[in-house]
């Protein structure tokens, strides 16, 4: 619904890089990068986001504080992307979404764990240190729990709001159901209470 | 102490905190990381520069100006001179409004003022320009913009200069970050425990030893520094009070210590391959009463018998 309405822009990656591939583009593709041999950037998957977000000239009242969602920018670096350029897309979303927009963005990355990825090291810590809330889902140190799938950790890094202590973290622990995530303190799941 | 007495020695110590980063002049390297954020402090050296009376340049490359300047009251925002490098950093929108030659441009053009009046250059971030531009010419700007003040010749006239650059340090490698470190003059790495933030503080003061200390503090919404008690250290070795020191020689298997007589047996002990006068003459001399030796050999089929010498080299 919200789809038809033009509240819902949707990029699906797969669909779009098989156009890309294997059909002759006229215009700049967003995902032009796998084409060519030596990308250097992401500057026409920018424009495209630009562009969506462009306020449509029918009349219809312009929606207002957009939502950013990207999943997953992992994929970009398995891809061939260099972890700066990934940051420097990301770098002009920020500067368009939520300066010139007033909108917010949630970006989902992979965490190489003990893996020791140089280039997705610097991609996490790179947006670590852009971000205003950092969320970190990981599994239980104890291994797998049928009613608590895994644990949450929640960092903000808002130092400017007097209210909110600054670099206070919690850490949740939570299941996932159908269609929503029930959050309980550690230990209190209501499966071992 | 009274408390206006007491506000005033927390004023004091800030000031001398916040005096002692800013008066080397030179490279400050702010280290922060992704738990202990700097830029809060950054921009606490910045109201303290702009409030001495300092001309202020920030290049802003990681955040925006609105949120760069959020927090500081009109008077010091009206004296900061901000460089915009958020919006198009890499002229993307090619309108070619940004600075020409980019944020690098911008530190260069630094080097030629010629004003008398101290300066107090923020980069926010070093680490952007380092992820972006090779380490050495990034490397050889700061040299030139920070030392600018110490040139033979005309150093007279040039004010002294500051340069805080905030580093991310989880984002670079030890050849980068070892770079910057020794163009710094002072070092400020930041840590904390849960809820209270430190800075360990290194200076390299010229003709002087280094010196460091760890300050705990705390950044007020006005961007002023609120310091800590108690826990404000001068060169302490670091060492865990939860673990006690162990002595690894205790309950060992073998001995590390010789005793005076074992020491003595040590010492008179003849090595079995030194050759001395008196061992030579043993084994030339026969021993009284002692029986030839017997070698009961039975020999293959294939055996030489030949007692000759077949290499010539036994000495007998």
């Amino acid at each position: 619904m919200a789809r038809e309405r033009g509240q819902l822009v949707f990029l699906e990656g797969l669909k779009s890089a098989v156009d890309v591939v294997f059909q002759a583009q006229k215009e700049p593709h967003p995902l032009q990068f796998l084409r060519e041999a030596n990308a250097g950037n992401l500057k026409p998957l920018f424009e495209f986001v630009r562009e969506a977000l462009k306020p449509i000239d029918s009349g219809e009242a312009r929606w207002t504080y957009p939502v950013l969602l990207v999943d997953d920018l992992s994929v970009l670096l398995s891809l061939g992307m260099g972890a700066v350029a990934v940051l420097d897309f990301i770098h002009y979303c920020r500067a368009t979404v939520c300066w010139e927009l007033k909108g917010n963005m949630v970006v989902l990355v992979h965490d190489s764990g003990d893996a020791e990825d140089e280039e997705n090291d610097i991609l996490l810590n790179g947006l670590s240190h852009q971000s205003h809330l950092i969320l970190r889902a990981e599994g239980l140190a104890t291994g797998f729990c049928r009613d608590v799938h895994g644990q949450l950790r929640i960092l903000w890094r808002r130092p400017s709001q007097p209210t909110v202590h600054r670099d206070q973290s919690f850490t949740y622990q939570y299941k996932i159901q159908d269609k929503s995530v029930s959050f309980f303190a550690k230990g209190m799941s209501p499966a071992v209470l | 102490m009274t408390p206006s007495e007491g506000a005033r020695a927390g004023t004091g110590r800030e000031l001398e905190m916040l005096d002692s980063l800013l008066a080397l002049g030179g490279l400050v390297l702010l280290r922060d990381s992704v738990e202990w954020e700097g830029r809060s402090l950054l921009k606490a050296l910045v109201k303290k520069s702009a409030l001495c009376g300092e001309q202020v340049h920030i290049l802003g490359c990681e955040v925006s100006e609105e949120e760069f300047r959020e927090g500081f009251d009109s008077d010091i925002n009206n004296r900061l001179v901000y460089h915009d490098f958020f919006r198009d950093p890499l002229n993307w929108s090619k309108t070619e409004e940004a600075f020409p030659g980019g944020p690098l441009g911008a530190l260069r053009a630094m080097c030629k003022r010629t004003d008398p009046v101290p300066v107090t250059i923020a980069l926010d971030s070093l680490s952007w320009l380092l992820l972006r531009l090779p380490c050495t010419t990034l490397c050889q700007a700061l040299h030139a913009v920070s030392h600018q003040d110490s040139c033979p010749g005309d150093s007279s006239s040039v004010g002294k200069v500051s340069v805080l650059g905030l580093l991310h340090e989880e984002l670079h490698g030890p050849g980068p970050v070892g770079a910057l470190s020794s163009l710094a003059q002072t070092e400020v790495t930041l840590g904390g425990t849960t809820g209270q933030a430190s800075a360990h503080i290194l200076c390299r003061r010229p003709r002087q030893r280094p010196t460091d200390q760890t300050q705990w503090f705390s950044i007020l919404p006005d961007f002023s520094l609120d310091l800590q008690e108690g826990l404000s250290v001068e060169s302490q070795p670091y060492s865990d009070p939860h673990i006690p020191p162990v002595d690894p020689t205790t309950h060992l298997t073998f001995n590390l210590h010789l005793s005076k007589k074992e020491r003595e047996a040590r010492d008179s002990l003849i090595l079995p391959f030194q050759f001395s006068s008196e061992k030579q003459q043993a084994l030339l001399r026969p021993r009284p009463g002692q029986a030839t030796s017997h070698i009961f050999y039975e020999p293959d089929a294939y055996d030489d018998l030949d007692q000759e010498d077949p290499d010539d080299d036994l000495d007998i």
